[in-house]
């Protein structure tokens, strides 16, 4: 049985995906954006102990049991080789919601881009929390971090959540191979997929990574009927960087699949990302403008929020 | 001074509130109708409430004509015949309107204007159909000054629907009250989006379990008033209220409560609403001589009397030793349990006393779960509803309320304020209803924050007629007054905002 290491469940959202979807979002990702909103939830606590002491509700509470398991600096817990293990993750630090009153202080002291308040939870365990929500639902979404970094737990849980008559969308930074993945594709209704950048250099400052397999998946979930919806960040300082990304996105759509394009807003982004991207907000024209000429270059069902 | 005296000064009533104000105190000028000392030594404890309907009843509390006869008959008292074209049913509506009494004397409710306009609408241009309702709905704002007064449309589409939900939006009016009778199996997907739509707006329409009512009453139900469902062609007597947190007061334990208290207060309720019926059937003109009832507009034996009571939440945390109220019923298996074990007593209860007058419900009277008026204070939530601020996280406050809502055939209904972000996505919120009613809920309210119209506890005021009125200047709508109180003292403006993060699932 897996573990799911889970930051938080919405249970009714109307933002991640068509219709009222209860979104999972995952802790854990492999990208680093600078314009992250959620910054907390890029890292696995490491279990060095600085929010312990600085919660004012003593919800936090260095967790024995892991204390046994000797973890490096800058290495998160339970990670073997980039991939989380998941057969017997061990929080480090153990959360007590009914404590907490959501100050965010931990958050805010956590050096590691990490959150001790995560939920460490089984498939069925997960199953059971949906099935509350199923009658007033669409579907479900898992989104992140990065959702398809625990995709050992994803192939335990979808089967479950299909049982109680849900679909199931993925929300994924693009950085995973799906065609490699026939078993996961089958089982999902689709993905919204992040195209970040374009032009790889700026990729690569913006996310650690480049653009190149993400635009793979593109073409071949667009292939395969399982591209859901792309999504575009627009930054304030980067006109032409934005126009680059909609022309090589857009052109490359089918009219059908969703574009949005996400005007950058500089709110829960950490330091690094506002010394970079600014404290501004997308002009509403760009956004509006670059939404055209998507929609000019095939992708009509192109919009801008 | 004298009361009439206060009355005639008092600036900030209009002249027709002080006409009615004048009239309820003539009235309290007999004691004819006496009950018995237990019943007023309750009544001064607050355990039991009369809604100041008046110590003499001279009509029903809620009167639902069946509009279809005019249409089809016309109506000899007011010489009108059956109206050829839209523009003569508006005019005809609006004249009987004007003569169908109520407790606030104002009618409570204005018929299923699709089901009886459409053929009229239909038969003309859309601009034009959409010009005359909008002068219609105008006029009722204008002359029918009390939201209470309540339209109903659904559960099918119609042009007739949507005009009044085009307007509704278009005209932000907070009268008249708007339902919309909802079957997902009867109503169109994009017919319920255009309402959820007005809704996420407007505050209105509501949308009430078609289902469900139709099980309890038949097809010819109407939703009145706030959301008190009722026979057409009837309507409800009398609605007094137990305030369950005052009576939770006299029992010793929570078994002492089941067995003693809760029964001895619904007694000196039943005593209230047996004379009280009687006087208004036997000894009232109403019944006897009111072209609504000779003309058959409306059928004394299609009404019955609502039992009402208010403060649940309370008296179950009472019982229960539980002060914060975030720890209580709704928020506690313990206590929502204990609510419903109340509930279930207080039905049999009521099932068991045989009412008078009250035969199309079969000889009994009929739960309401009542909305709350402003005296209430804190101490007892609307019906069955969680405290405002307490209220846990939407999922919670939907699982609580289906719980308790098929208690309550005439009437009961929770409200679900909506961030901003959710108008756009009327699709999202859609499920949430279907999902809600499927499960029990019978009337789902909801309103965007922000609004300038806004639902206080389940009538409609305008943010900025309260605040004209906290200035000390007249209000057209007699209902701002009870929204002003509500607010100073209920705190019902502050009901928890459903943001996407309160549904964060720890
Ligand atoms: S958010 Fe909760 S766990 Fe974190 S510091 Fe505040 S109270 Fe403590
Ligand atoms: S959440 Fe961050 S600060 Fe807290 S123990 Fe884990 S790594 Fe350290």
């Amino acid at each position: 049985m897996k573990t799911g290491i889970i930051n938080k469940i919405i249970a009714f959202s109307n933002v991640d995906g068509p219709g009222n979807r209860t979104a999972v979002f995952f802790q854990g990702c492999n990208l680093h954006c600078l314009f992250c909103h959620n910054p907390e939830t890029i890292h696995r606590c490491v279990g060095c102990g600085l929010c312990v002491e600085k919660c004012p509700q003593w919800a936090l509470k260095r967790n024995e049991a892991a204390g046994s398991r000797p973890v490096e600096a800058g290495k998160t817990a339970g990670m073997a080789g980039g991939r989380p293990d998941e057969t017997a993750p061990v929080p480090p630090i153990l959360w007590t919601p009914s404590l907490c009153v959501d100050c965010d202080t931990c958050i805010k002291t956590c050096p590691h881009l990490a959150s001790p308040k995560v939920q460490y939870m089984t498939a069925e365990a997960l199953r059971d929390k949906i099935r509350r929500t199923a009658p007033y639902i669409n579907g479900v979404s898992f989104s992140g971090g990065e959702c398809t970094q625990q995709r050992d737990f994803l192939m335990e849980v979808i089967p479950l959540i299909r049982e109680l008559g849900l679909g199931v969308l993925l929300d994924s930074n693009g950085t995973y191979d799906f065609e490699q993945d026939p078993e996961l594709l089958r089982i999902i209704d689709g993905v919204m997929l992040d195209i970040k950048a374009a032009d790889p250099a700026f990729c690569r400052t913006l996310t650690g990574a480049g653009p190149e397999l993400p635009f793979r998946n593109l073409d071949f979930l667009q292939r395969a009927g399982k591209l859901e919806e792309v999504r575009t960040v627009l930054f304030p300082h980067h006109p032409e960087q934005n126009e680059a990304t909609v022309r090589a996105a857009a052109s490359r759509l089918r009219p059908d699949v969703r574009y949005k394009l996400l005007r950058y807003r500089p709110f829960g982004v950490r330091q690094e990302g506002l010394d970079f991207l600014g404290g501004e907000i997308t002009p509403e024209a760009e956004g509006e403008h670059l939404a055209a000429l998507a929609r000019s270059l095939g992708a009509e069902n192109s919009v801008t929020v | 001074m004298s009361a009439a005296l206060d009355i005639i000064q008092d600036p900030t009533l209009t002249y027709h509130q002080e006409l009615l104000a004048l009239a309820r105190l003539g009235e309290s000028t007999d004691d004819s109708l006496r009950y018995s000392d237990e019943y007023y030594k309750a009544k001064d404890s607050r355990a039991l409430c009369d809604l100041n309907e008046g110590v003499m009843p001279y009509r029903p509390r809620y009167i639902c004509p069946d509009y279809s006869l005019l249409f089809t008959k016309g109506c000899a008292f007011l010489e009108l015949d059956p109206p050829q074209d839209l523009a003569e049913a508006l005019n005809s509506l609006m004249i009987l309107y004007h003569h169908v009494p109520s407790i606030t004397s104002f009618p409570v409710y204005l018929g299923d204007l699709d089901a009886l306009l459409e053929p009229f609408v239909l038969k003309e241009d859309r601009a034009y159909a959409k010009k005359l309702l909008g002068l219609f709905l105008k006029q009722i704002d204008k002359t029918l000054t009390d939201s209470f007064v309540h339209a109903d449309i659904g559960p099918g589409a119609s042009v007739t629907g949507e005009l009044l939900m085009e307007l509704t939006e278009e005209m932000q009016l907070a009268i008249p009250n708007l339902t919309l009778k909802y079957d997902p199996a009867v109503t169109p997907e994009d017919f319920a989006l255009k309402a959820v739509n007005c809704m996420l707006k407007t505050a209105k329409p509501s949308f009430a379990n078609h289902g469900m009512f139709v099980k309890e009453w038949g097809e010819k139900y109407a939703i009145a008033s706030c959301y008190n469902g009722l026979m057409q062609a009837g309507g409800g007597y009398t609605l007094p209220r137990l305030r369950l947190y005052e009576c939770s007061l006299a029992a010793k334990s929570v078994e002492d409560f089941l067995d003693r208290v809760l029964p001895y207060y619904a007694d000196l309720q039943f005593e209230y609403m047996d004379k009280r019926v009687k006087f208004i059937v036997e000894e009232s003109s109403f019944f006897k001589t009111n072209f609504l009832v000779t003309e058959g507009f409306v059928k004394r034996e299609n009404f019955t009397g609502m039992f009402g009571l208010v403060g649940l939440a309370e008296c179950c945390n009472h019982l229960l030793g539980i002060e914060d109220p975030k720890k209580g019923f709704g928020l506690n298996d313990e206590a929502t349990a204990l609510g419903r074990r109340i509930m279930d007593r207080l039905s049999e209860l009521v099932e068991a006393h045989e009412a008078p007058y009250c035969e199309s419900t079969g000889h009994r009277y009929r739960l309401h779960a009542q909305v709350g008026i402003d005296s209430d204070g804190r101490e007892d939530a609307p019906g069955t509803r969680i405290p405002i601020g307490a209220e846990p996280a939407m999922l919670d406050q939907l699982a609580v309320n289906e719980q308790f809502h098929p208690y309550f055939p005439t009437g009961t209904g929770d409200i679900f304020k909506f961030e901003e972000t959710w108008m756009k996505t009327p699709e999202a919120v859609l499920p949430i209803i279907k999902g809600s009613l499927a499960r029990g809920l019978r009337y789902f309210s909801g309103y965007l924050e922000n609004n300038d119209v806004v639902r206080v506890t389940g009538y409609l005021v305008k943010r900025s007629e309260i605040d004209k009125l906290t200035a000390g200047r007249q209000s057209l709508n007699n209902v701002t007054v009870f929204g002003k109180g509500a607010k100073d003292f209920g705190g019902a403006l502050d009901r928890r905002v459903q943001k996407q993060d309160e549904n964060r699932d720890h």
